[in-house]
């Protein structure tokens, strides 16, 4: 009914590798990236800034994360860290005078060059001791950006974004930063769902399933692996810098700390491994769902309807992000994609139950 | 030299204070193939339970057996509403569960309890042993003393009929089925164990520096513990803990000044990659082969 198939028929192959199979489908894309692009214009700047920007940058970030956890397999519980070479590289690079285009390019390629160098464990273990490894690197760069002041400017500084102009538009008002972020986003879910057609997705793919078997049919675990960190680091580090240039505008090392690694592999699996979609909801999920529920029981403790104390109030957001990944792994392990996939999947076929075969 | 002499036995009683920590990973992970990295928690939670049952006025010798009863049901809990669904799931799920448990109880239990640092009076007396020129906390003394009993007594215990039932769902889950062990009970066991064994590291963890939620983050010298013992290996967690808890105190003692500080987190970091490159097993893991 929603989801009309009636009158779609691919009748070449050209048609039925479309990205977006049921004229619905893009519909709803075109909708949303309009309503998207012209947030702007109609949310107030005060939840554009707070909510919608973040959200959109995280996404970005989950997105990078599940090209190596969701398509390629490999666990990685240190992107935090990737994102803060990103981050401290391109503030550094437009400090020294290069434009910022080329800054954005040059972070992206210095967090993918010391995020193969990460990846290198991935080359010798997987499972558990990646896991490990990856959370040891994130304590080592986290120590080395703490503690070299020529990065972080000193152990508690706080580094300021330089003004900079994009494309010779001046990313100042919020607007102009929600564009650029939406702009990265955006760009990262297309390359997302096209590079699960490419020969490169399918090795990632491969890989993910098994890589001795991946192996054996000639797709090259070492290559495909270090691929794999690198393109997900580029795409994390440019994420860090765009972060940073328009969220925080003011850089601390706690700001990508292991609880944000954390965060972020929750995104992913709260989300959906592997999913596009998945990212986007993963990342609006686990990033405003304890914000919107610790407002909603401090509403209810300022009326006096729930007495608590200040004390758990301010511990509620840890509470309800623990339980909220619990919930996911047991009830949902699929995600949020998932969730869509089924209600989307219901109105496929609405007013019926059930689809032919 | 008289300096070098007391990093070195205090780092080894810390490294075996943290073997306490690790020994709880190391049963769960041997018993049911599960990364538990909601450990630190666990024994956070333990060292809120015995300061909350000597809140009741109990002496803290009654306090430690009933704190390690409800950590036992705990461990007992954590399993089957938790862990027991996630059987046969990719090790990502159980990672990203653990750490949504630790997450959980890093909010829950200090957000009900209280967030202030909570006293836990073993009765050790404060003033160091002093011997020549060396100075040795004497809780760290005691908790050393208590780790090597209790690992001896975790081997003694894998000898006993039930140890030996543990051992044999260690190897094999459905081989176990099959000679009528009872996997989950055994599971449920081993979950237990870890529960009591955090509240022994709670209790002496919380009395060298107060109960609160900074205890959860012994979790990472207990994760470079056993990657270096071995995660499936009990008696690498002591000789794991002596070697990160050295290693860990010497060199920081000597850098701190140098590279200007918590170079104790570098250390921790460098061994778990280090073991990770080049024996990614342990010193005393098992290896396993995979086939595909």
């Amino acid at each position: 009914m929603f989801y009309r198939l009636s009158g779609t028929y691919h009748t070449s192959y050209q048609a039925d590798r479309k990205l977006w199979k049921i004229p619905t489908d893009r519909w709803l894309v075109i909708g949303l990236l309009i309503l998207a692009l012209l947030a702007p214009l109609y949310v107030s700047p005060l939840y554009l800034g707070s909510y919608v920007l973040p959200w959109v940058i995280w996404s970005a970030a989950a997105l990078s994360l599940t090209l190596l956890m969701g398509l390629a397999g490999q666990l990685h519980f240190g992107f935090a860290a990737v994102m803060a070479i990103g981050a401290y590289a391109s503030i550094h690079l437009v400090r020294a005078g290069i434009p910022f285009e080329i800054a954005l390019l040059l972070s992206g390629l210095i967090s993918a060059v010391i995020g193969a160098v990460f990846g290198g464990a991935a080359l010798r273990v997987k499972g558990l001791y990646l896991v490990m490894a990856t959370l040891a690197m994130q304590y080592l760069v986290d120590w080395v950006v703490v503690n070299v002041p020529a990065i972080s400017g000193g152990a508690h500084a706080t580094l300021r974004t330089p003004e900079v102009s994009f494309l010779f538009l001046p990313i100042e008002s919020l607007a102009s930063r929600y564009w650029l972020a939406l702009g990265w986003a955006v760009l990262l879910t297309v390359f997302f769902m096209n590079v699960k057609r490419t020969s490169f997705g399918r090795a990632l793919v491969a890989i993910r399933d098994k890589d001795f078997a991946a192996a054996v049919i000639g797709v090259d675990p070492f290559r495909t692996k270090l691929m794999a960190f690198f393109t997900s680091s580029f795409m994390g580090g440019v994420t860090g810098a765009i972060l940073a240039f328009c969220f925080y505008r003011a850089v601390t090392p706690e700001q990508f700390g292991f609880n944000v690694s954390i965060q972020l592999v929750a995104m992913v699996l709260v989300g959906g491994l592997g999913s596009v979609i998945g990212s986007w909801l993963g990342a609006g999920f686990v990033l405003l769902a304890p914000i919107f529920l610790t407002n909603l029981v401090s509403g209810l403790a300022a009326s006096g309807w729930v007495p608590v104390s200040q004390n758990f109030l301010s511990h509620l957001p840890l509470m309800i992000y623990g339980a909220m990944i619990i919930g996911f792994l047991l009830l949902e392990p699929l995600g949020l994609a998932k969730i869509y996939d089924n209600i989307r999947k219901y109105f496929l076929v609405w007013p019926f139950r059930h689809a032919r075969s | 030299m008289a300096y070098f002499l007391e990093l070195l036995i205090s780092g080894a009683l810390t490294g075996l204070m943290y073997s306490l920590v690790a020994l709880g990973f190391v049963l769960i992970y041997k018993s049911a193939g599960v990364p538990n990295l909601a450990q630190g928690a666990l024994v956070m939670t333990a060292g809120y339970a015995v300061w909350l049952v000597m809140a009741w006025g109990l002496n803290v010798w009654i306090a430690i057996p009933i704190a390690a009863a409800i950590m036992f049901g705990f461990g007992l809990v954590v399993e089957r509403l938790l862990l027991r669904r996630m059987v046969g799931q990719p090790v990502i799920m159980v990672v990203m569960l653990t750490l949504g448990l630790e997450i959980l109880l890093r909010g829950m239990v200090p957000g009900i309890l209280g967030s202030t640092p909570k006293p836990i009076d073993l009765g050790i007396d404060f003033a160091p042993i002093i011997i020549g020129d060396v100075f040795i906390n004497r809780t760290s003394l005691y908790g050393g003393i208590v780790a090597l009993a209790l690992v001896g007594a975790s081997l003694l215990f894998f000898r006993t009929r039930t140890g030996t039932k543990l051992r044999a769902v260690s190897d094999d889950h459905v081989s176990s089925w099959a000679v009528g062990i009872s996997v989950e009970r055994a599971i449920g066991i081993s979950w237990g164990l870890a529960g009591i064994a955090a509240v022994v590291a709670g209790a002496l963890w919380g009395s060298s520096q107060g109960v609160d939620w900074t205890l959860s983050a012994l979790l990472f010298p207990a994760v470079a513990v056993v990657i270096l013992g071995g995660v499936d290996s009990v008696p690498g967690v002591l000789v794991g803990g002596i070697l990160v808890g050295v290693l860990g105190t010497v060199i920081p003692g000597y850098l701190d000044s140098v590279a200007g500080g918590s170079t104790r987190d570098v250390v921790t970091s460098l061994i778990i990659l280090l073991t990770i490159m080049v024996r990614p097993f342990g010193i005393f893991g098992r290896e396993d082969i995979e086939r595909i």
